[in-house]
Formats: structure tokens, C-alpha cells, sequence
């Protein structure tokens, strides 16, 4: 496999620490034919949206999109379960010729009648934007007519990337902003963006700030509700993770509503510190600040004895890490060194030119940086670099198993909470766990000499 | 079959829809050759998005290809997007064969695909190319049950080649199985001393070893070589209840080679899968082998020993048509009661082929098609079921109603193994059956107050 040469058209997307100066191409549209791991402007507006729990969520097109999105995020709600299930126009044929408006119209009426959302979101993927179906006025009309705001969210997956379906999501979230009430919020307050708690994650984090004495005013993309969306201007600070996906909402309020801006992460000891120092600093009250002293302390000094036993085991093994976000990405090569492990490969799906420059500063001589990366790159560098782990998604946890070495699931479709510092002690059960199984000793990779390939074997026919 | 039940409202939207898009099966067709590559022409989410969901199904690398559209593509077309993408595909991967499927949008703005491939094939030429096989599948069309069968019959005519019959050799085209079936098929066919060329075969693509380096293109699969000898194979055994025998991979063999094609239901339960023996016994002219007749009449004392815990309990079945068929089949033997038999595609077969595989319970059942879960779980509740069958999407609606769900078919991505599912043979139906079985007591344990351990 060491054998796999890069496609000319990838080559700027890969850069090695150390050999050269730093430069890597990154934010372009991916490769034709290149199997990248990206999905589409859809996919991004829908994992934003996604958490809102008590709107409805309608996608426009045929039915693959919204059957591909059925239920396969893990942003928990503490409510209404509406956001979990998949409503589609699924247009057919005639749709498309026809144009697919009245189906739109008259599915809405219906849903809205029996489902009695909060508000809804009308997702228009790629045919939609072919046809030309005047997704917007439908979506006026709707609202007029039922009382309940309906949004339209451009988010057909060609016009970009899954970047482009961010945005798309933040111009629909955008239109909720600043509807509601805003009386009686405290001015030691924020709104959590870009976290979509994940096994419940936010539940920690807002706890968390809850203990500092700091309210939270809405928790947009992780348990989300319209109403406390329609008040969140009316918070005192903005603290945004997942920057890729809600800077863009953060930045909209800040210009209109002057609501400052944090950016915070919290995966990894190190960084979830950070986060509440930084909103204690923020908020520059003296009983919160000493909270959250008392927070940290008190939720390091137990959580520190208690990885001892998996640094242990993980001490010198080596870490590759590919994530959505590049972001994320440095936490995870954070966190990975809080249990002595390097991190030997780090790549994010859309990254762009500052991410990837901290990322490389962060990262040890001969690591490999990968923008847009996919199967075959993947697997090559893993090889050559002789990793132990890999974290990634779903996409990615064939790639790992396969070459017999451990991974980390760290994408929405995960059932542990890694968040916090309860998270990263989830996070070192999880790499403990899977790096120092014993199945790997049975892999093909470390049995190759007694057992050569026997598929053959179980091949049909004869090759005559 | 009687009277619908009044459902409480119609809805113009899918909700929750029980069916897949027609580039998955395309992408799940082409997976069974040996050293292909499906590529979706298309935008990349399609191909994410079904890689993704293939992959938690298979847990098994699932490389799709995307010819990868922007908004300059939409508009002016995917030509150059798709010359780009093969060339790169065939760079990197060095397939034997592309399998190209289109998806909504590229066959919306109206690309030539064939008139595309002929001009790669022009500015490459004196180059070993891979063989490229192109299917249309327009999402809105069908499911991914058309999806498949469509790339089947794609596969075939571009790679089925005349020549004089090879005796001994039998095309078997088995229909959207797992991998566990089609291991099961080929030995079966070989055992009759017969040579089975299967299509699709990714029994080992989609269901194999670790490795010990990475492999481009997973290991196994129908060759290439197989695929061209299907037009002189002895004879065709196409299984399927609900597609179209007019169009479909096997009538194709026979016209254009005269390859005879044997139209059979899928093997599932004791009376489908003794038509599958009886025409191989027919065909090779050797009696059933003994170890088959053993496994037989085990499967069908096990059906004795369990009759009583099983009979009349209420079924839901729900999935690709012809898994419904099939299993509605094997319960129907047993004297399990389908109530309610249910999926997404319309092939307007549904009824018809239960009605001929289970007469019996037909009357009583009832039977929809292109319905999404929404509307089977409206069914469901009115019919208080005992159990369901079916993919992993009906958890949802097996624990609302407190019953068990066994998982046949596709997707199965809540629990492991769902590649090693075996639904066909006598095998197939002993382990479904003990499944039932056991997920009914288990069940009446669960609800006893005295929790009995001996039954
Ligand atoms: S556009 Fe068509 S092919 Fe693509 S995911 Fe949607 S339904 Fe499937
Ligand atoms: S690329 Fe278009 S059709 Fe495909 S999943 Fe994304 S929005 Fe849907």
C-alpha cells in the first residue's frame, strides 16, 4: 500500500511538518473522482439545525437525502423528539418536471396541522435548486397562513460545501434571533453555540457554567427550542465551539446586538479549563470567577488520578486524528497528549489556512497535515506512519479496522459523551480500550506469516 | 386481503420512509464484481451519504467515487467533471471495472452519460481501460431496489459474452441479499457439482477478513472473466417475486444468448428453497445431496418441537419487497401470522406474490406498498402485533409497542453482524426461525410475573 502515489490535484492538500516550509491548499471543492470524505451544503446546514428539537424539519428533493439523515445524529433532546424524524417531499418524477411547489406547499400545511411545531425548516436540496421551485414564498405563505414561522434554508448540496450549508444554516437561525423577549436575563449571561450535545454534552457544559453562577440563555445547537432562540440576543456573551459552523451566527449578533464573542473548546482538560476561565474573565465577576477556580479545581483533581492507569498503557503509542472541524482537531492532539500519546497524522474535512497553520505549530516534527483527505491517503499514511489509533467517523472506522489498529469515534453519530472533564475520561476509557484490545494480535497483520490471503479459497467458479 | 384500516390522516410528505435511494443498490450491485469501483455522477453529498450508510451496515470500507458537481457543473454540465473523476479513479484505485450510476441532479440537467463515456474512451484509446458500465438511476424513479436490479442488468449486458455453452455452468442472480446468503448459494450450487457464477458477489467484499496492508479494492467478488461467461452459461436462476422479468439481468441472458432463465422466488422458508433444489437436482441431474436433506429435516422437526410457542402470533413485516415476500413466506410454514406485510417500493407485485407464496394467511393480511414507517406504525398499533420483522428501522416502533424486532435485510446498523444475516435455504430459515422462536419467549418471560425459566 506504501506504494500509493498522491493524484496531482491532492498533492498541495498534504503537508509534512518539518520538511518544508508551511503551505497547504485547503477550502476548494474536493476532487473529482479523488473518494473524499466531505459531504454537501446540505449535510452542513442539517447538522446545525438538527438540535432544535421542537421545530420541524422538512427536506425538499427526492428521498435520499432526508433518508440517508433519518436518525443517525446523536444531539439528545430533553423534550420534543420531533427534530429525530425525517420528513421528506420524496419528489418524483412528475415533481420534477411539474415542479415540486404544491407537493411542498400542501406537505407543510399538513405536517404543521398535525406535528404543531414551533417553528419549521424547509431544507432545499440539489433538485430543488434545478427546478426552481420558489422555496421562499411558499415558506411565506405557510407562515402567513399557520402562524408558525416557517425558514427556508438554501442548502442545495452543489452550490458548495458543507462550509456553505453552515452558513445557510446560521441565515436561517438568523431569522429567529431577536423575536422573542428578552426580560429578565441576567447580565452574567451566554448563549452555548456550536456545541449539539452529543450524548448529552451540552447538559454537562451548561451545567458547568450553571455552576459558576452564570446563566445560559439557549443552548442553540444542542437541545435546542425556538423560544429560547428567538431571546438569545438578550445574553451577554456569545461562547461559540464548532467555529466552523456558528462564527458566522455569533458574528450577526455581535454587529447587530453588540454580543461579544468567545471562542471555546471542550474536549481535553487543557481546553475546557480555558473555556470557563475565559468566560469567567469575560463576565468579570468576582463570585463567578471564584466558582469557577473551585469548578476547575475540584473537577481536575478527580479526574487526574483517575486517568493515571490509562496513560499508563498509552504511553509513546501514536494518534491519528481526522475531524469535520480543524478545530477540533487540536484539541484532540491536546487531549491525546494528556495521556502521552503523539499524534503522528492530523486532518480535518474543511479546515481552512489558519486552522491548518495551528494546527502544524501544535503538532511534532514529521506530522502529517491532511486537508479533504480520503480512504486511500488515509490508509497510506497510517501505514507509514505506523499509527495506533485512529479518530475519525463512521467513514473512517473501516480504514482502522482493517489495518488492525485501534479508533476513536468522534463524530455526531457517537454514543459517549467526550466533552468536559467527565468527557475526557470517557475519551481515555474509550483509546484504552481499543488500543490495548487484544483482537489486534489476531489481525491478518500480525498473523500474515502463518496464514497467507485464503480468499481465494472462498471464491467461486473456477478463473479458467 | 381485507380492508385497509382507516388510517387518521393522509399526508402528502414521506415520513420516516421505508426505502432507500436508487444509487445504493446501484452502488451495492456494482460492489459484488471483482475489482470495481461504483461512481456516482452526481454531487458529493450522494456519495457520502451512501457510502456512510453502507458502512454502518457492512462495517466494511465502502469506496464510492463522486463525480463531484458544483454549481458551475449544474449548469453547464458534468462532462468534464466525469472525464476528471474517472481519470483519477482509474489513477488511483486501477479498477477492472467502474460502475457509473447518475443520481437526481445530474440526470435532472440531462447528461449524456453514454455520449460522456464514449468521448473518455476516445481520448484514451490505445490505454487498458476498465470496463465502464453506466446505469441511470434517477433517484425519483424508484428505490434502491430498482436501483439494483437496474445496475445488474447493466453489468450484464456489458460484460456478458457469446461463445458455445459451457456445461456444468449456472448463472445465479439472487437479488439484494447479504453476504452470508450468497456464500450460502454458491455452495449449495456447488454441491450439485454444477459451477455457479454469481451476480452479484460480494460475499468477500462486503463481509471480509483484516488485511494486512490496505487494500484498494477489497479482495474477491464475480470476475470479470465469470461475468463475460454468464452468456454461455447451461442456464440462469434469477431470484425475485416483485421485479420485472420483462427487463431484468436474466431475461436479457436469454435473449441475447439464449442462456434459458429460470424465474424463481427467492429461497426462503422450506417450499421456496425446495424449488431452488429441485430445479439444481433438475439441471445437474444428480439428486438432492444428503447433507441438505439432513439439514431439511432438522430445520423441520425444529419446527415441530416450537410450533406451539409460535402459531398465530401476529407479525408485522416490513423491508424490500422481496424480502417481505420471502419471509412472509417462511412464517406463513409455521403457522405465524403476518398481519401486516409493508414496503416503500412499488413494483404493484407485492400483493400478487404473497398471495401465490402464502395463500393462506393472504386474505387476512394486509398488504401496502410505498408506504413510509409512519403509516406502517399506524397499521401496526391497530393490528397489535407480536412481533416484527425487519430492518433496523422499526426499533423505533418495536419499542413503542413492546415487542421484539428481528432483523432481516437492510439497513441492520444497530446491532453487529448485519452482513452474516442468513435469510435463504433451510439454513436461512432454521436460524430466522429459532430467532422468532426464542424472541417470543424470551418475550413471554419478560412479561410473567413468575419469570419462568423452563418452557
Ligand atoms: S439526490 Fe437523489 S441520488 Fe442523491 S441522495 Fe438525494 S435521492 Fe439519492
Ligand atoms: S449532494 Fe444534493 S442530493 Fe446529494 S445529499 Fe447533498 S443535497 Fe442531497
Amino acid at each position: 500500500m506504501t506504494t500509493t502515489d498522491i493524484l496531482e490535484g491532492r498533492k498541495a492538500h498534504i503537508h509534512e511538518k518539518g520538511a518544508v516550509p508551511f503551505n497547504i491548499a485547503c477550502e476548494k471543492q474536493s476532487v473529482a473522482g479523488s473518494v473524499s470524505q466531505r459531504a454537501c451544503v446540505f449535510c452542513g446546514s442539517r447538522v446545525v439545525l438538527y438540535p432544535i428539537a421542537d421545530a420541524l424539519h422538512v427536506i425538499h428533493g427526492p428521498i435520499g437525502c432526508a433518508a440517508y439523515t433519518w436518525d443517525i445524529r446523536g444531539a439528545w433532546s430533553s423534550g420534543p423528539q420531533l427534530h429525530r424524524m425525517s420528513f421528506s417531499t420524496d419528489l418524483q418524477e412528475k415533481d420534477v418536471i411539474y415542479g415540486g411547489e404544491k407537493k411542498l406547499y400542501q406537505a407543510l400545511v399538513e405536517l404543521i396541522e398535525h406535528y404543531r411545531p414551533k417553528a419549521a425548516f424547509i431544507y432545499s436540496t440539489c433538485i430543488v435548486g434545478l427546478i426552481g421551485d420558489d422555496v421562499e414564498a411558499i415558506c411565506r405563505r405557510i407562515s402567513a397562513e399557520t402562524g408558525v414561522e416557517t425558514i427556508p434554508v438554501h442548502s442545495e448540496g452543489f452550490k458548495g460545501s458543507k462550509k456553505d450549508g453552515y452558513s445557510a444554516a446560521c441565515n436561517a437561525l438568523n431569522q429567529l434571533v431577536g423575536t422573542g423577549d428578552t426580560n429578565g436575563i441576567s447580565p452574567l449571561s451566554i448563549n452555548i453555540l456550536g456545541d449539539f450535545n452529543i450524548a448529552g454534552e451540552t447538559w454537562v457544559i451548561k451545567d458547568y457554567y450553571e455552576r459558576m453562577g452564570v446563566e445560559v440563555v439557549a443552548t442553540i445547537t444542542g437541545d435546542g427550542r425556538v423560544d429560547d432562540i428567538r431571546r438569545c440576543h438578550g445574553a451577554a456573551l456569545n461562547v461559540v465551539q464548532c467555529s466552523g459552523s456558528m462564527t458566522q451566527l455569533a458574528t450577526m449578533m455581535k454587529e447587530k446586538y453588540g454580543i461579544p464573542i468567545i471562542r471555546a473548546s471542550y474536549f481535553g482538560i487543557e481546553d475546557m479549563s480555558k473555556a470557563l476561565y475565559d468566560v469567567a474573565e469575560y463576565l468579570n465577576d468576582k463570585t463567578v470567577m471564584r466558582n469557577t477556580q473551585n469548578l476547575v479545581r475540584d473537577e481536575v483533581s478527580k479526574l487526574v488520578p483517575q486517568l493515571r492507569k490509562y496513560k499508563k498503557d498509552l504511553k509513546g503509542k501514536r494518534a491519528a486524528v481526522y475531524t469535520g472541524g480543524a478545530f477540533k482537531a487540536l484539541s484532540m492532539i491536546r487531549s491525546l497528549r494528556t495521556l502521552g500519546m503523539k499524534t503522528v497524522i492530523a486532518g480535518s474535512q474543511t479546515g481552512n489556512q489558519q486552522d491548518y497553520a495551528r494546527l502544524q505549530e501544535l503538532s511534532d516534527e514529521g506530522t502529517i497535515i491532511l486537508d479533504d483527505t480520503n480512504p486511500l491517503e488515509l490508509a497510506k499514511f497510517l501505514e507509514e506512519k505506523k499509527a495506533d489509533l485512529l479518530i475519525g467517523g463512521v467513514k473512517e472506522r473501516p480504514i482502522a479496522y482493517k489495518l488492525g489498529l485501534g479508533f476513536c469515534d468522534h463524530n455526531h453519530e457517537r454514543k459517549i459523551g467526550l466533552a468536559g472533564f467527565e468527557g475526557m475520561l470517557n475519551f481515555a476509557k474509550e483509546v484504552h480500550g481499543t488500543v490495548t484490545s487484544p483482537v489486534w494480535k489476531l489481525a491478518a497483520l500480525h498473523r500474515k506469516d502463518v496464514w497467507s490471503a485464503t480468499s481465494r479459497q472462498h471464491r467461486q467458479g473456477d478463473e479458467s | 386481503m381485507i380492508a385497509a384500516l382507516p388510517v387518521s390522516e393522509h399526508f402528502t410528505a414521506t415520513r420516516n420512509a421505508c426505502k432507500l435511494c436508487t444509487p445504493l443498490g446501484a452502488c451495492l450491485a456494482f460492489s459484488g464484481i471483482e475489482g470495481a469501483m461504483p461512481f456516482l455522477h452526481g454531487s458529493q453529498g450522494c456519495s457520502t451519504y451512501i457510502r456512510r450508510y453502507m458502512i454502518s451496515h457492512f462495517r466494511e470500507p465502502m469506496d464510492i467515487a463522486s463525480s463531484n458537481f458544483g454549481e458551475h457543473t449544474a449548469i453547464f454540465g458534468g462532462g468534464k467533471n466525469i472525464r476528471l473523476g474517472l481519470a483519477n479513479v482509474i489513477e488511483g484505485y486501477h479498477p477492472t471495472m467502474i460502475g457509473i450510476a447518475t443520481t437526481c441532479l445530474s440526470e435532472t440537467i440531462g447528461d449524456d452519460v453514454k455520449m460522456f463515456l464514449h468521448e473518455f474512451r476516445k481520448d484514451h484509446q490505445g490505454e487498458a481501460l476498465p470496463h465502464l458500465v453506466h446505469v441511470a438511476t434517477p433517484s425519483y424513479t424508484g428505490t434502491h431496489a430498482t436501483g439494483y436490479h437496474d445496475a445488474i442488468r447493466a453489468i450484464v449486458d456489458v460484460l456478458a459474452q457469446p461463445g458455445p455453452t459451457i456445461k456444468g455452468v449456472v448463472n445465479l442472480i439472487p437479488g439484494m441479499l447479504s453476504p452470508a446468503d450468497l456464500r450460502w448459494l454458491k455452495d449449495v450450487v456447488t454441491d450439485f457439482g454444477l459451477q455457479p457464477i454469481l451476480l452479484p458477489d460480494y460475499s468477500d467484499r462486503l463481509d471480509g477478513g483484516t488485511w494486512s496492508e490496505y487494500k484498494k479494492l477489497p479482495p474477491g467478488g464475480t470476475t470479470i472473466q465469470q461475468a463475460a461467461r454468464m452468456g454461455q452459461a447451461e442456464a440462469t436462476l434469477e431470484f425475485g417475486f416483485t421485479t420485472n422479468e420483462a427487463t431484468s439481468a436474466g431475461t436479457l441472458l436469454e435473449k441475447k444468448f439464449g442462456v434459458p432463465c429460470s424465474h424463481m422466488g427467492v429461497p426462503m422458508g422450506v417450499a421456496l428453497s425446495d424449488a431452488l433444489f429441485d430445479k439444481l437436482s433438475q439441471i445437474s441431474g444428480r439428486p438432492v445431496p444428503v447433507k441438505y436433506q439432513g439439514r431439511r429435516g432438522r430445520l423441520i422437526d425444529s419446527f415441530i418441537d416450537a410450533h406451539k410457542y409460535v402459531i398465530n402470533k401476529r407479525v408485522v413485516v416490513f423491508g424490500e419487497e422481496d424480502l417481505v415476500v420471502g419471509m412472509t413466506a417462511m412464517m406463513a410454514e409455521v403457522g405465524l401470522k403476518p398481519v401486516l406485510c409493508s414496503s416503500g417500493g412499488k413494483s404493484k407485485k407485492l400483493g400478487e406474490s404473497i398471495r401465490a407464496v402464502a395463500p393462506e394467511i393472504a386474505d387476512d393480511c394486509e398488504i401496502h406498498e410505498g408506504v413510509d414507517f409512519e403509516e406502517i406504525a399506524e397499521h401496526a398499533k391497530q393490528l397489535e402485533p407480536d412481533l416484527l420483522v425487519g430492518n433496523s428501522k422499526g426499533y423505533k416502533l418495536a419499542r413503542e409497542l413492546n415487542v421484539p424486532l428481528m432483523r432481516v435485510g437492510f439497513p441492520i446498523h444497530d446491532r453487529i453482524g448485519g452482513a452474516r444475516v442468513l435469510h435463504v435455504g433451510y439454513d436461512g430459515a432454521q436460524t430466522r426461525f429459532d430467532s422468532i422462536a426464542n424472541g417470543l419467549l424470551e418475550m413471554r418471560q419478560h412479561d410473567s410475573d413468575v419469570g419462568f425459566t423452563y418452557f
